[in-house]
């Protein structure tokens, strides 16, 4: 049972890891942006968070309500300006540029909200908890983020597979010349790419603040398990990414399992076979 | 059966210059397309035919000159502005959306359309087994359906003025036969054609004006049949090395050895 226990909560932490994951998968499969940032992005939506109740008396849900579209509008500032700008010199600049990105975030958190641990909180919502027997117990909040990320790739599958617009992003990461061809301004659709991928990054910070204490570098931590669920799950496949964070999450607790010290070594290991085994992930690339 | 050109040309290239990096691949070409012409650039590879219809649809910018689209001047349009003003590109290689369905690149062909005669089922009497296989993924299709799809999703835009980009490049005849044969429906329509076409024989046929370049300067124009099949030889493959080299046999032989 405790193996079974181990697989329930790794499936809910691959919840959170896939949630994370995705806006990492789109911006690589659409614009060929490694945002090296993402995870100091997500670190920034919870400081935002802690920043915002206090002062405004928000309850929390309407921090997230408030919090996801500015961080969407954010996204697609930042990428008609700064990141349009070091792609249209070259890949490398991009990933220089996100890579500054997150060491400035890094510092200004630090030099703001101090190194000193914190943690949103959700007042009792988030030690409630069901057991489902003696051994298994499923926190509400897990399982609530669980349901968003589902919830948020699927949405995001359906407005790629489905819209005009998701239609049009597609075709922009298929062929980008092409799609200017057909009368596509592929910068305003990157634009638009981006801010779904950061609207992504802000709920992934904010679940990722209430489940846990962070720092301002938690992010880079964090970053390393988004990466991971991607190219387990295969690069830009939606789908592939929840499967990829739900494989990295139960690797890890039943490496926790065995011995508490090998829950890291189980993730890594995993990823680096699928590497070997599969390189482009289960799922090869591409969106559906 | 042609009167007098009482209204000016619909497209409209001047002096157009246009570098790769170092290399000059267009040299002061000028180019005037009347409306309702099909007007045939032929060349060698690396004559520049390419570089010329990217840089009319936007792709490549020009270091100097002028294109002018019904009177107005649009060298510093984006692409996507180009083809709401009516100039739509089918590219060299085809260039569908592989991971789009063939019903997908087509609705993507159509989302800035201007107002016209072709939608769907305009195309798909075209090409009428497109409907049949609309569910397929473009890259599934051969080469020569590709090429009839990317035709298609052009046409949805309703463009003023179609490039087409070496519509026979990697197809066996008889299917560029078959795209060929769909061009006659497109002019009656009123869209005016610039192709460009390394196989000339096809050119002539299909032309009412054959425009020759040679090292990214234009060698000859004028109507197929004017053109004498000596003189398209000469344009296409360079006048001065045959002469020099009937003249001066012994130095055409040092310098091959």
């Amino acid at each position: 049972m405790e193996w079974v226990n181990a697989i329930v909560q790794g499936i809910l932490t691959g919840g959170f890891y896939a949630l994370f994951a995705c806006g990492l998968s789109l911006m690589f499969g659409v614009m060929g942006i490694i945002n090296l940032a993402h995870g100091d992005l997500a670190i920034i939506a919870a400081y935002v968070a802690i920043a915002l109740i206090p002062t405004t008396h928000l309850p929390m849900v309407w921090a997230f309500v408030v919090i996801v579209p500015i961080f969407a509008v954010g996204g697609y500032v930042i990428q008609r300006t700064l990141l349009q700008a070091s792609l249209d010199r070259s890949p490398f600049t991009t990933l220089l540029v996100t890579f500054g990105l997150s060491v400035i975030i890094e510092n200004v958190l630090l030099e703001v909200f101090t190194a000193n641990g914190q943690s949103i909180t959700i007042g009792t919502l988030i030690t409630k908890s069901f057991a489902v027997n003696s051994t298994i117990t499923i926190s509400y909040f897990s399982l609530t983020v669980l349901g968003v990320a589902i919830v948020v790739l699927g949405g995001i599958q359906l407005f790629l597979s489905r819209t005009s617009t998701g239609r049009l992003i597609r075709a922009v990461a298929d062929d980008r010349e092409a799609a200017q061809l057909v009368g596509a301004n592929y910068r305003h659709v990157f634009g638009i790419a981006a801010a779904i991928a950061f609207a992504t990054v802000a709920l992934a910070g904010l679940s990722y603040g209430t489940l846990t204490e962070f720092v301002p570098t938690s992010g880079v931590t964090t970053l390393l398990f988004a990466f991971e669920s991607v190219v387990i799950g295969g690069i830009g496949n939606v789908w592939g990414t929840l499967v990829g964070g739900v494989v990295l999450g139960v690797s890890q607790q039943i490496g926790a399992q065995i011995n508490p010290a090998y829950q890291i070594l189980a993730g890594n290991l995993v990823f680096l076979a699928v590497l070997a085994i599969r390189p482009r992930g289960l799922f090869g690339m591409r969106t559906a | 059966m042609s009167g007098p050109e009482v209204a000016g040309p619909l497209l409209e290239v001047r002096e157009l210059t246009v570098y790769h990096g170092q290399l000059r691949a267009l040299d002061a070409i000028d180019l005037a397309v009347a409306p309702g012409e099909t007007y045939a650039i032929i060349g060698a590879n690396g004559a520049g035919k390419s570089t010329l219809l990217r840089t009319i649809a936007g792709l490549h910018h020009p270091r100097a000159g002028h294109i002018v689209l019904d009177g107005r001047d649009i060298t510093r349009e984006p692409p996507d502005r180009r083809l709401a003003g009516g100039i739509a590109l089918v590219p060299e290689g085809r260039r569908l959306f592989p991971s789009l369905t063939v019903e997908e690149n087509l609705l993507v062909g159509m989302h800035k359309a201007r107002t016209g005669p072709f939608d769907m089922q305009r195309v798909f009497d075209l090409f009428p087994w497109i409907p049949g296989r609309r569910k397929q993924r473009a890259s599934q299709l051969s080469g020569g359906e590709q090429q009839a799809v990317a035709i298609c999703r052009a046409l949805l835009a309703n463009p003023r003025v179609l490039l087409l980009d070496e519509l026979s490049l990697g197809l066996a005849p008889i299917v560029v036969r078959r795209i060929y044969e769909v061009l006659p429906a497109l002019v009656a329509e009123g869209v005016t054609v610039l192709l460009v076409e390394q196989d000339v024989a096809q050119a002539r046929q299909v032309a009412t004006r054959v425009h020759c370049l040679l090292e990214g300067r234009t060698s000859l124009t004028g109507r197929p049949d004017e053109l004498t099949a000596e003189q398209i030889e000469e344009a296409y493959f360079g006048v001065s090395s045959v002469s020099s080299r009937s003249s001066s046999p012994s130095s055409a032989a040092g310098t091959g050895g």
